[in-house]
């Protein structure tokens, strides 16, 4: 049920300097530490830090696929056009105790008080799409705004990042130094000899070293295009901010170093597998479980995707399976 | 200071890891390892190591000088190991494609068309494989190829033999 059609709805500034910002009936605020969101069964509370961290990957992401869950309580559920706000809907005790509580959003309006609560709640030196390390913290009173951070543009290559008019290669002079963790990383460019009159149509690039020119970390985003198969490759150090719920088979190919994956029942959150990824490594991620990620270093994986809309109807109504191939 | 030591994996240098599985069943997860994979193919055999309804993630032993390809849409290919040369040429007749074919088509011998130009490429390099194109890859010693494309008549499907089953 729409609950809400325009407009972000928010008070003035708390002692603390934040505003307090309703979407329906859910309402959210922030002190020094915390986060604090209510509905009207029940309530939660979230650390700032993490709360931020999994609000910027949910707007840079526009919901991405499926279910994005802050954590083991609070998260949205894409429907591409709208967007549930869910309380407990995938948290087995609040299902249990009928305590969970879901609204429905058009994506623009939930879009556009997400985006507001994270410029407002994000602090000068605080990027959440940082590594812990790399990174000031979110915590304290109202201390300024980071849009430079929270509003960067998430890289969506129409064929192939290089190709001329695409997405551009990353460099020292462009803004992207090689990361702390990347420095190893060869800088070489493949050796492209075109013929007179193809120029500009042999193209190639260093996938691995424009990664490790990469500024954000848990970011997939799409550097070549097959039809609805995009690569999305993303640099992981850390934990992935959030517990993203699949709505369709999704793959991890590990291009370098290593990332530990805690899976979980998509619905319940009831505990199925650990996965230890390693370089070449290569495993699905089936449609009906939740997964988050842990990188002790940081690490080069390849998040494969397959964008077709119908797959989210196609795997709930059961005519395809939530696992990958049968064998 | 910390100095971080990137790991890449390669034919020669790989450790895999795996599915740990607690209430599950580990064929859900379709767990391989593509320098293993690579490791026991023939060179320029496509095996899938992923599948996503149409769409495939093809693993390439490269060695030695494969035969012409071209396929009715674009292609990516991402050397995991080695260095390859990838040679294009334009098809005179892009119909020895038939518009919607899903994967790529081995070509009799050489394509007609113009030498478009040629990529050497290492380890991490990714190269378009453009549609109306024939591509050939040549290696000097063994690598591997991670093809983006879509499942095609010569797309290998070998699951039970690469992924953990237990």
């Amino acid at each position: 049920m729409a609950t809400q059609t325009t407009g972000v709805r928010s008070t003035g500034p708390n002692e603390h300097g934040y505003r307090r910002f309703q979407l329906g009936e859910f309402t959210f605020s922030r002190d020094e530490y915390f986060v604090h969101v209510a509905w009207p069964t029940g309530s939660h509370i979230m650390s700032a830090d993490a709360f931020l961290r999994a609000l910027q990957r949910d707007v840079a992401w526009g919901f991405f696929y499926g279910i994005v869950n802050f954590d083991g309580v609070i998260g949205t559920v894409n429907h591409y056009g709208t967007v549930d706000l869910f309380a407990g809907r995938y948290n087995d005790a609040y299902r249990k105790a009928e305590l969970d509580h879901v609204e429905n959003f058009p994506s623009p309006l939930i879009l556009e008080s997400f985006q507001a609560i994270l410029d407002d709640w994000t602090n000068a030196g605080f990027d959440p799409f940082a590594s812990p390390h790399e990174t000031g913290g979110a915590f304290g009173p109202k201390a300024g705004e980071n849009r430079r951070a929270t509003t960067r543009r998430r890289v969506t290559a129409r064929r192939m990042v290089g190709v001329p008019g695409d997405e551009p290669l990353r460099s020292d002079e462009s803004g992207f130094p090689i990361n702390r963790q990347f420095v190893d990383v060869p800088q070489d460019e493949p050796e492209i000899v075109a013929e007179p009159g193809f120029e500009g149509q042999v193209s190639a690039f260093n996938l691995f070293a424009y990664l490790s020119r990469s500024d954000v970390t848990w970011n997939p985003s799409i550097v070549s295009v097959c039809q609805d198969s995009l690569y999305c490759p993303t640099t992981e150090e850390y934990i992935l901010p959030v517990i993203h719920g699949n709505d369709r088979v999704e793959w991890f190919v590990q291009l370098s170093d290593e990332i530990h994956w805690a899976v979980e029942d998509r619905d319940t959150g009831a505990v199925r597998a650990r996965v230890v990824m390693k370089p070449g490594d290569v495993c699905a991620m089936p449609a009906d479980i939740r997964h988050q990620g842990y990188a002790p270093k940081r690490a080069m994986l390849l998040v494969w995707e397959n964008a077709s809309p119908d797959l989210p109807q196609l795997i709930a109504s059961g005519k395809v399976p939530t696992n990958p191939v049968e064998f | 200071m910390t100095t971080y030591t990137t790991r890449f994996g390669s034919l020669q240098r790989y450790e895999k890891g795996g599915v740990e599985v607690i209430n599950d069943d580990a064929k859900n997860y379709t767990f391989s390892n593509m320098f293993e994979v690579a490791s026991m193919a023939k060179p320029y055999e496509k095996v899938a190591v992923g599948k996503n309804m149409e769409y495939v993630l093809e693993v390439l032993r490269a060695e030695g000088t494969s035969g012409w390809r071209a396929a009715a849409h674009d292609e990516f290919a991402l050397v995991m190991d080695g260095e390859v040369e990838i040679r294009l040429r334009k098809l005179a007749d892009p119909a020895v494609v038939p518009a919607g074919t899903r994967g790529s088509v081995s070509l009799n011998g050489t394509p007609d068309g113009q030498p478009m130009g040629r990529v050497r490429a290492r380890r991490g390099h990714m190269t378009l494989l453009p549609v109306g194109a024939a591509y050939q890859f040549h290696a000097d010693r063994p690598g591997v190829i991670l093809l983006q494309t879509v499942a095609g008549a010569d797309t290998q499907f070998r699951w039970a033999e690469i992924c953990q089953t237990m």
